[in-house]
């Protein structure tokens, strides 16, 4: 069977215009071999939602620089969880103190992603950590 | 890898959720499809005779000239009738990597709570013609399920990238104004496949010069606007469409009624035309192309890899030609008894 590519949503939820850093890392990720969709600037966690449940990702990752990482992020997952995506591993990025990062983990952020991650680094952390499909 | 009874019960588990409306097992449907799973098969086996019902639609062009806007612009003008509406927009995986970056989505964003609107992404995955292969069966999936339109984009095209005009009932063939002279017009290809032309980016400069160039090379000289009918001479040749040219600003959603008008009149046209080649058209593309992923699966097969293996690298090495090792392939087929076999193996 070939080796099917994973699947990930590359979206920044909110109102910060910074969109360089997701830009990067969706070309970083179709360069190591990932089908990337990506939705753009301004965000809303149904807009966020809705893409991860048609286009049946593997992995949902989040920019967020705005500072409102702890109104919004856990908005998403429990809209993730309410359309029955709970399998969908979703991890953050941008700029997100250290202190919110266990409170992120218990609403279902699998992985905070802090500013100097490396492409490869988030990679090889997507795929040993992607759900497995058949 | 279960019994092949159970994956038959949740193939037709999924597709039932599907059928009900569930677009989360719509998309796992449409992800099985994608990824040929063991779940592919038995779910098409059962959606396939609910399709036949749905406008397909094909949006192909050049990359920039607006495809998606367009797209974006025509779902708000759709579900203004109280229609319901699918996507499948298509973008180019990497030749290299095999990734892909899926960008068609940033311009549709605006119909998230909307459960009539279904958009979904799809990798080309190495497919030239500007489609992926699973293309016409994730269409057919999303007009199994009861959309009106199912809308599909094509990968920014080039000249010769026809393969839509065998998957849409319907195929718009975008133009940015400016775009060639009037050679580029009367050259075969794409052009040649279109229902409809439109010239967007309407607000720029040249787009009336642009649309009646079009317009004098196309109509002037096409055939008539629907079917494949006799010639003068009684010959059933086939001759070239003759397009309508529109002209629409999708950024702000100038013309886009009137494009949504000029589609809906030509699926009238065609229902009440011979609608037989093309639907024939699009059947024989969607089993020609299971024909080839068989065989191709069948000389992979444990049995025949490696005097397959054998046969490609003396083409390689320029001491058999191609057509002989085509035919040593197929020969090899045929004794195995395999040919025509129902199952490929998984």
């Amino acid at each position: 069977m070939p080796d099917r590519p994973i699947k990930v949503l590359i979206a920044k939820p909110g109102l910060d215009g910074h969109d360089r850093g997701a830009k990067v890392l969706a070309r970083g990720l179709r360069d190591e071999g990932f089908e990337v969709v990506y939705t753009g600037l301004r965000q809303t966690p149904e807009m966020i939602a809705t893409a991860a449940l048609q286009e049946d990702v593997d992995v949902v990752g989040l920019s967020i620089l705005s500072g409102a990482h702890m109104t919004l992020l856990p908005r998403i997952t429990k809209l993730l969880r309410e359309r029955g995506l709970d399998d969908i591993l979703v991890t953050a990025g941008g700029i997100i103190p250290d202190d919110d990062v266990p409170a992120l983990a218990e609403a279902g952020v699998a992985r905070v992603f802090g500013p100097g991650t490396t492409i490869a680094e988030v990679a090889d952390y997507l795929r040993s950590n992607a759900r497995p499909r058949d | 890898m279960g019994e092949p009874t159970s994956v038959d019960a949740r193939a037709d588990a999924l597709t039932a959720d599907a059928l009900g409306g569930d677009r989360r097992a719509l998309a796992r449907v449409l992800t099985a499809v994608e990824n040929r799973t063991a779940l592919a098969e038995p779910a098409l086996r059962s959606l396939y005779p609910k399709a036949g019902r749905a406008h397909i639609v094909g949006i192909t062009g050049p990359p920039g000239a607006g495809k998606s806007t367009l797209v974006s612009a025509l779902i708000g003008e759709v579900r203004g009738g109280g229609r319901s509406v699918a996507v499948v927009a298509v973008d180019p995986s990497s030749p290299i990597t095999g990734g892909a970056l899926l960008g068609d989505r940033v311009r549709m964003q605006a119909y998230a709570d909307d459960d009539d609107v279904f958009i979904r992404s799809m990798a080309a995955r190495g497919h030239a013609g500007g489609l992926a292969s699973t293309t016409g069966a994730a269409t057919a999936v999303l007009d199994a399920v009861g959309f009106d339109l199912v809308l599909v984009e094509t990968v920014g095209t080039g000249q010769s990238e026809v393969e839509v005009a065998a998957a849409a009932d319907t195929t718009v063939v975008l133009e940015a104004p400016e775009m060639g002279d009037e050679v580029q017009a009367i050259k075969a290809g794409l052009l040649e496949v279109a229902d409809l032309v439109v010239v967007n980016k309407g607000d720029k400069p040249g787009a009336q010069r642009t649309a009646a160039q079009l317009r004098a090379m196309l109509v002037a000289t096409g055939g008539p606007a629907v079917g494949r009918p006799s010639g003068p001479d009684g010959a059933d040749r086939p001759r070239p469409k003759r397009p309508e040219v529109l002209i629409t600003t999708a950024a702000t959603g100038d013309g886009v009624p009137e494009l949504l008008a000029a589609l809906d009149r030509h699926r009238a046209l065609i229902a009440g035309a011979d609608a037989g080649p093309a639907r024939l058209a699009r059947a024989e593309a969607q089993v020609w192309a299971i024909v080839g992923d068989r065989l191709r699966d069948q000389l992979h097969a444990e049995s025949l890899r490696a005097t397959t293996r054998q046969t490609l690298s003396e083409v390689a090495a320029h001491r058999l030609d191609p057509y002989a090792a085509a035919d040593e392939l197929l020969a090899r087929l045929a004794v195995d008894g395999e040919v025509g076999g129902g199952n490929s193996a998984t």
